[in-house]
C-alpha cells in the first residue's frame, strides 16, 4: 500500500515537520515499505482480544495536594529559545 | 412583539478550574494571578523526562460535582492524550478523557418562565488547562507571549445536551451550575478570572411554509467572558442565523461547524472561516497515568460530602416554611450558609415568614451595600430573631422596627437595648389607649358623624389621630379593636 | 597501575583496602577516556573537573569515617537520556544541543545516594531509536572488537564505553533491546529490567510503555548490584511498581535447581546466523551440563513483534517528541515565515532521518481513519504476544536464546534500509511489549573475534531469578572477563 506524497505531505503537517519535496519522496517511499510490513497484523486472529496499552494492571495511584516548590521564573525560562520579560516569546500567533 | 419565526438550540459546554491548591500533575500552585512564570516547575512546562502524577483532591472534587450533577459514574476510567501543537500547550498534548470519562448522564434542573426544566448533561470529565497566551501590541503584533502559570491546572468539562431553547435559559444554566459548584467548594466560577468560561453551540430551527423545520448550521460561540455576553452573544448570534439562513438557505450537515467570536464592545458575533477538516486530535491512551477503579465505598464517602443541593434546599424551604417559590429563591441562590442564618432566625423566633422578610429584605440590602458575606453581617440569626420577637410581642410597627435594625447595625447593641434607648415603649396598658382613642373621636365629630353614616373608611383619620397621638407606639391591631369599641358606644 | 579492566565489585574491594582513593581511580578512567575516546567515540560529554569533585567528595568522606553508599567511589557512564541536572542532556540530537534540565533523573538521585561518581554522558541513536547508534547526530560509536562495526544500539555509548573500560558501569535504556542487542555486540552484560521495576522519572521519553533504564557491566554480579541501587518506587511515576527491592546482589550466586529452560522455536528460524545459533547453543549445553532441563516452546505471535512494536512505540513517539518545538527550550529554527513554520523548521532541522521517520509513522498509525487499522490492533497482538509468555513461563523458568540474530555488523551497511535495521530487533523486542525482564551475558566470539550474546528472560518481577540464572553461566565461563585490544 503506498503512500502518495500528499499523503506524506498531510502527516508531516499534522506532525509540524518540514520535508523538502526530495525528502517527502524518499519518506514516501521508506514509510510505504514499512506500513507494507507492518500491514501483516491484519493476518492475526484478534477477535473478542482486549487492547493492552499497559502492560501491567495498576490502579488509583494518585498524589496528594501538597505544594511543592516552583522552579523561580529564571530558572524556568533559562532553557527558552527566546524571551520577553517573564514571557516566553513566539512569533505572533493569528487566530 | 411577534412570534419568532425560530426556535433557538443551545448547547453548553463549561470548563470550570477545580479548587486544589495544586495543579493537576504537579505540586505547583493554582492561585490566580501569580507573576507570570512563576508558579512552573518542569512537569507543568513538559520538560523532557518528566511524568504526570494524578491529584487525588482534584478527582475527589470532580466526583463530588458529577454527582451534584446526577451522572453516571464510570466503575473504570482512563486518562487520554488529546494531540495539538499550541505554544500555550508545553507537551503539545493535553491530557484528558477521550472514550471513558469518568461520568455522564446527569442533570441540571433550571427555571424556565417560572416552571422547573430539566437540562440533561452529557458528560463530565476531568483533564488539564493550557496556559496563558497575550497577543503582544507592542512588538508589532509580530509576537505572542506565554504564561505557563495555568498550564496543568484541573479543569472539569460539563457539556449540556442542546436543550437550552432561549439566552435565559442558557444565562440560568449557568447561574445555577455556578451556584452549586461554589456550594461545594468544586470552584469558585469566577468568569472574570477565567475559572469558568463557557462556549455556546448555537443554531436555530426555522419554520418552513410548508409546515416543515430548517435547522440552520451549529456555530461555537467563544470568548464569552461574563452571564451577560452569553446572554447576548446567543440572541444576536441566533438572529444572525436566521438572516444568513433567510439569505443562504444553507441547512445543518451541509455546511461544516464554524466557530464565532463574540465581540463585547461591537455586540456582535464574527464567524471565523469554517475548518472544513475538523482537526485530528489523534486521541490514544496516556501511557504515563494509571486508570482509575471507583467503588461503592469511595462513592458514598463523596456523596456524604455533598450536604443539601440547591434544588433540594429551594423545595423544602417552600414546603417546611411556606415559603413562597420566589422567596426560597432568593435565599437559596445567597448559598448555604445564608439559608442556615434564615433558618436558625426563623427557629429561634418562631416566624419563618417574619424572618424570610427581614432577610431577603432588610438583611441582604446590607450585605449587598456593604459587600460582604453573611458571616461577616453584625447581627447574629439570635439578635434578629429578638428584634423579631420584640415586634409580635410590643405590636413595634415596620417603620419602627426598621429604625431599630439600623441602631442595631451601627452600635451592635440587642433590639431590647434599642428599644430602650430610643424610648421605643409601646403602649402596653390597654387603659392609656382607651383613652386616648375616646379624646380622638371626641376632637373629630365630622368624621365620627361620617363613620355612623356608612363611611368605613372615615375611621381612618381617627386612626390617624391615635396614632399621631402614640407616636406610632401603640400596637395597631389594639388600636383598630378599641376603636371600632369606641365608635360602636359613641 | 589501577586496574580499571576489572569489575565494579572488584574496584569497591580494592577501594575499600585502601589500595588508592576515588581520586585515583577517577583520574585512571579519566585518562583511559583521553587516550582510548577518540577511536570509539563513546562519550558525548564528560566534565573533567566535576567527575574529581565528586571523586574527593567520596574520599573525604571515607576518610571522615561517614558511612558509604554501595557505589561509593564507582564511575559510572550514563546514556545521555538521563537528565541530569545542571549538565547537558542531548538524546544525542541537535533538537537538545544547549538543554541543561534542572533536575536530576530519578536514577541519577539514586547513584548520588550511593556515592558512585558521574563520569560522563555517553553517546546514543537519537532519542533511542535505532540499533546501531548510527543515528546520533554528533558522531558514530564503533565496536571496540572491531572499530570498522557499529556497537549495537540504541545504548552503544554505555556499552562501548564499558566494554573498553572506560567506565566500569553504565546505564543505558530499552525500549525494543536497546541494551541487550548491544551488550550481546559488545560482549558485556546488559539488563532490562521488568516495566516499572525502575523509575522513568527524568528518562528522556521515546515509548512510554515500553522503556526501561537497567545495568551496563562487566559481568552478572556487577549488574546486580547497580539494579539493586536504581530499582524501586518513585512517587513520581505513576507506572513504578511499589513492591520491595529484593537484595540482588546478595542471592545471585545461588543457582537455580531445578531449572527448566524454554528454548522457542520461533528464535532460532530463519535469518539466524549459523554462528550466532553455535554459540547460543552452546551456552544452553553448560546449563545442562549444571542439571538444567531444557524443553521446547512456542511464542507463536513472535513473528508479528516487530510490527506491533513499530506501530506502538512509534504512536507514543509521535507524541513524546511532540514537546520539542523551539517554544520553551530546545533548538528554534532563525528564519521562519509565522508560528507554524517555526514549528516546521525547528524540528526539521532540529531531528536526524530516523526520529523524523518514526514520528511519522506514528503520526500516521494514530491519525483519524487509520488508528483502528494500526494503532488498536496493535495492542490487540501485543495482548496476544503476552499471553504467549505467560503460557510459555508455566512450564518453564526462563527463556533463552539469541539476543541479535547477527555479530555486530559493518558501520554504514543497514543505514539505507530502515525496515532492514528494524528487523535486527526481532528477539529482543517482544520482552518490552510484554514488560519482562531480560538480560544479554557473552557467551562467545564468531570466528572473526566478534562477541556473541545469549538472552535470557524470565517472568516479571523475578529479576531474582533471572539473575541467578545467568550467574550460572557466568560462573562455568570466562568470556566476561575477554576485554578487547584497541
Amino acid at each position: 500500500m503506498a503512500l502518495t506524497a500528499d499523503q506524506v505531505r498531510w502527516v508531516a503537517h499534522l506532525a509540524r515537520l518540514e520535508l523538502t519535496d526530495g525528502q517527502i519522496e524518499v519518506m514516501a517511499r521508506q514509510l510505504s515499505a514499512v506500513i507494507d510490513y507492518v500491514d501483516q497484523l491484519q493476518q492475526v486472529d484478534t477477535e473478542g482480544v482486549e487492547p493492552l496499552a499497559h502492560p501491567f494492571l495498576l490502579h488509583n495511584v494518585f498524589r496528594s495536594d501538597e505544594s511543592a516548590p516552583s522552579l523561580p521564573v529564571d530558572e524556568a525560562l533559562a532553557n527558552a529559545p527566546d524571551r520577553r520579560g517573564d514571557f516566553y516569546s513566539v512569533p505572533a500567533v493569528l487566530e | 412583539m411577534s412570534f419568532p419565526d425560530y426556535k433557538i438550540v443551545i448547547g453548553l459546554e463549561v470548563h470550570v478550574q477545580l479548587l486544589t491548591k495544586t495543579k493537576l500533575f504537579c505540586g505547583c500552585s493554582t492561585k490566580f494571578g501569580l507573576p507570570p512564570n512563576s508558579a512552573t516547575c518542569p512537569i507543568c512546562i513538559g520538560m523532557p523526562g518528566v511524568l504526570p502524577v494524578m491529584n487525588r483532591h482534584a478527582f475527589d472534587l470532580a466526583l463530588k460535582a458529577a454527582l451534584a450533577l446526577q451522572c453516571r459514574i464510570a466503575s473504570f476510567t482512563k486518562w487520554d492524550r488529546k494531540n495539538y501543537y499550541y505554544p500555550d500547550l508545553p507537551k503539545n498534548y493535553q491530557i484528558s478523557q477521550y472514550d471513558l470519562p469518568f461520568s455522564e448522564g446527569g442533570w441540571l434542573e433550571i427555571a424556565s418562565a417560572g416552571s422547573p426544566k430539566r437540562i440533561n448533561i452529557i458528560r463530565v470529565h476531568l483533564e488539564e488547562d493550557a496556559g496563558k497566551m497575550l497577543h503582544d501590541e507592542q512588538g508589532g503584533g509580530r509576537e505572542s507571549l506565554v504564561d505557563l502559570n495555568r498550564a496543568g491546572t484541573p479543569l472539569l468539562e460539563i457539556v449540556s445536551q442542546p436543550e437550552l431553547s432561549s439566552a435565559e435559559e442558557a444565562k440560568a444554566f449557568l447561574e445555577e451550575l455556578r451556584l452549586l459548584l461554589r456550594e461545594l467548594e468544586v470552584s469558585d466560577c469566577e468568569m472574570q478570572e477565567g475559572s469558568l468560561r463557557c462556549d455556546a453551540n448555537v443554531n436555530v430551527h426555522v419554520s418552513q411554509g410548508d409546515g416543515t423545520v430548517a435547522a440552520t448550521p451549529i456555530v461555537e460561540v467563544k470568548n464569552l467572558n461574563s452571564f451577560r455576553a452569553v446572554e447576548r452573544a446567543v440572541k444576536y448570534e441566533a438572529q444572525r442565523q436566521y438572516d444568513e439562513f433567510q439569505r443562504t438557505g444553507k441547512k445543518l450537515g451541509e455546511v461544516a461547524k464554524a466557530t464565532a467570536g463574540w465581540n463585547e464592545e461591537r455586540g456582535v458575533t464574527v464567524v471565523q472561516r469554517r475548518k472544513e477538516e475538523a482537526s485530528d486530535y489523534r486521541y490514544f491512551p496516556e501511557p504515563d497515568l494509571v486508570p482509575v477503579q471507583v467503588d461503592d465505598a469511595w462513592l458514598q464517602q463523596v456523596r456524604e460530602q455533598l450536604g443539601e443541593l440547591p434544588a433540594a434546599q429551594r423545595q423544602r424551604l417552600q414546603e417546611q416554611y411556606s415559603l413562597s417559590a420566589y422567596d426560597a429563591e432568593v435565599i437559596t441562590r445567597q448559598g448555604r450558609s445564608f439559608v442556615g442564618y434564615f433558618e436558625e432566625t426563623a427557629r429561634l423566633a418562631g416566624d419563618a415568614k417574619e424572618a424570610s422578610n427581614w432577610a431577603t429584605n432588610q438583611v441582604l440590602q446590607t450585605l449587598n451595600e456593604r459587600k460582604i458575606a453573611i458571616a461577616d453581617f453584625p447581627i447574629s440569626s439570635a439578635a434578629l430573631a429578638e428584634l423579631i420577637k420584640s415586634r409580635q410581642s410590643t405590636g413595634l410597627n415596620m417603620q419602627r422596627s426598621r429604625e431599630v435594625y439600623a441602631r442595631m447595625l451601627e452600635t451592635g447593641s440587642s433590639a431590647e437595648q434599642v428599644i430602650n434607648d430610643l424610648g421605643f415603649k409601646v403602649i402596653g396598658d390597654e387603659s392609656q389607649l382607651v383613652e386616648i382613642v375616646r379624646r380622638a373621636i371626641a376632637a373629630n365629630p365630622k368624621a365620627v358623624a361620617d363613620y355612623k353614616k356608612g363611611k368605613i373608611k372615615a375611621a381612618d383619620a381617627i386612626k390617624g389621630a391615635v396614632m399621631r397621638e402614640t407616636k406610632g407606639m401603640a400596637k395597631t391591631e389594639a388600636v383598630q379593636r378599641i376603636l371600632l369599641q369606641e365608635l360602636q358606644k359613641a | 597501575m589501577i586496574p580499571i579492566e576489572r569489575t565494579a565489585g572488584e574496584l569497591s574491594a580494592l577501594l575499600a583496602r585502601g589500595e588508592f582513593s576515588a581520586e585515583e581511580l577517577a583520574s585512571a578512567f579519566l585518562e583511559r577516556i583521553r587516550t582510548h575516546d577518540a577511536k570509539v567515540c563513546a562519550f558525548l560529554h564528560v566534565d573533567e573537573a566535576r567527575v574529581l569533585e565528586q571523586a574527593r567528595a567520596v574520599d573525604a568522606k571515607r576518610r571522615q569515617g561517614k558511612p558509604l553508599g554501595a557505589l561509593a567511589g564507582i564511575p559510572i557512564a550514563l546514556k545521555d537520556v538521563l537528565c541530569t541536572a545542571g549538565q547537558p542532556t542531548t538524546c544525542g540530537s541537535k533538537i537538545l544541543t544547549r538543554f541543561v534540565p534542572p533536575y536530576d533523573a530519578h536514577v541519577v538521585s539514586r547513584l548520588k545516594e550511593a556515592d558512585a561518581v558521574l563520569l560522563g554522558k555517553t553517546n546514543l541513536d537519537e532519542f533511542a531509536m535505532g540499533s546501531s547508534t548510527e543515528n546520533s547526530a554528533y558522531h558514530i560509536t564503533r565496536n571496540p572488537w572491531d572499530l570498522e562495526r557499529i556497537p549495537g544500539g540504541s545504548s552503544g555509548g554505555s556499552v562501548a564505553a564499558v566494554a573498553v573500560s572506560e567506565a566500569p558501569l553504565a546505564l543505558g535504556t530499552d525500549t525494543g533491546g536497546s541494551i541487550r542487542q548491544p551488550a550481546g555486540l559488545c560482549g558485556v552484560v546488559g539488563m532490562k529490567p521488568t516495566y516499572g521495576r525502575v523509575s522513568r522519572f527524568g528518562l528522556v521519553a521515546f515509548a512510554s510503555s515500553l522503556d526501561q533504564i537497567g545495568p551496563i557491566a562487566h559481568d552478572v554480579s556487577d549488574a546486580a548490584l547497580l539494579l539493586e541501587v536504581i530499582a524501586g518506587h518513585d512517587a513520581r511515576d505513576t507506572t513504578s511498581v511499589a513492591s520491595p527491592v529484593p537484595s540482588y546482589s546478595r542471592v545471585i550466586d545461588q543457582p537455580m535447581k531445578p531449572l527448566t529452560i524454554g528454548v522457542a522455536r520461533e528464535h532460532f528460524g530463519a535469518g539466524l546466523d549459523p554462528e550466532v545459533e553455535k554459540h547460543v547453543r552452546v551456552a544452553l549445553g553448560v546449563y545442562e551440563r549444571l542439571g538444567a532441563k531444557l524443553r521446547e516452546i512456542s511464542l507463536p505471535n513472535n513473528p508479528y513483534a516487530v510490527a506491533t512494536y513499530y506501530i506502538v512505540a512509534t504512536a507514543e513517539a509521535s507524541s513524546n517528541l511532540a514537546r520539542y518545538d523551539g517554544v520553551h527550550y530546545g533548538h528554534r529554527a532563525e528564519k521562519f515565515a509565522d508560528l507554524i513554520d517555526m514549528y516546521c523548521r525547528s524540528r526539521g532541522e532540529g531531528f536526524g532521518d530516523e526520529v523524523k521517520r518514526r514520528i511519522m509513522l506514528g503520526t500516521y498509525v494514530l491519525s483519524s481513519g487509520y488508528k483502528d487499522a494500526y494503532y488498536l490492533k496493535a495492542l490487540k497482538v501485543r495482548r496476544l504476544i503476552k499471553e504467549d509468555f505467560d503460557k510459555a513461563f508455566a512450564g518453564c523458568d526462563v527463556i533463552m536464546g539469541p539476543g541479535s540474530p547477527t555479530a555486530a555488523f559493518k558501520i554504514g551497511e543497514k543505514v539505507a534500509d530502515p525496515l532492514a535495521m528494524y528487523l535486527a530487533d526481532i528477539y529482543t523486542i517482544s520482552c518490552n511489549l510484554a514488560g519482562l525482564p531480560g538480560i544479554s551475558i557473552p557467551c562467545g566470539f564468531t570466528g572473526s573475534g566478534l562477541p556473541v550474546g545469549l538472552q535470557i528472560l524470565a517472568p516479571p518481577f523475578e529479576e531474582e531469578k533471572l539473575l541467578r540464572v545467568a550467574r550460572m553461566h557466568e560462573r562455568e565461563t570466562d568470556w566476561h572477563t575477554r576485554r578487547p585490544k584497541l
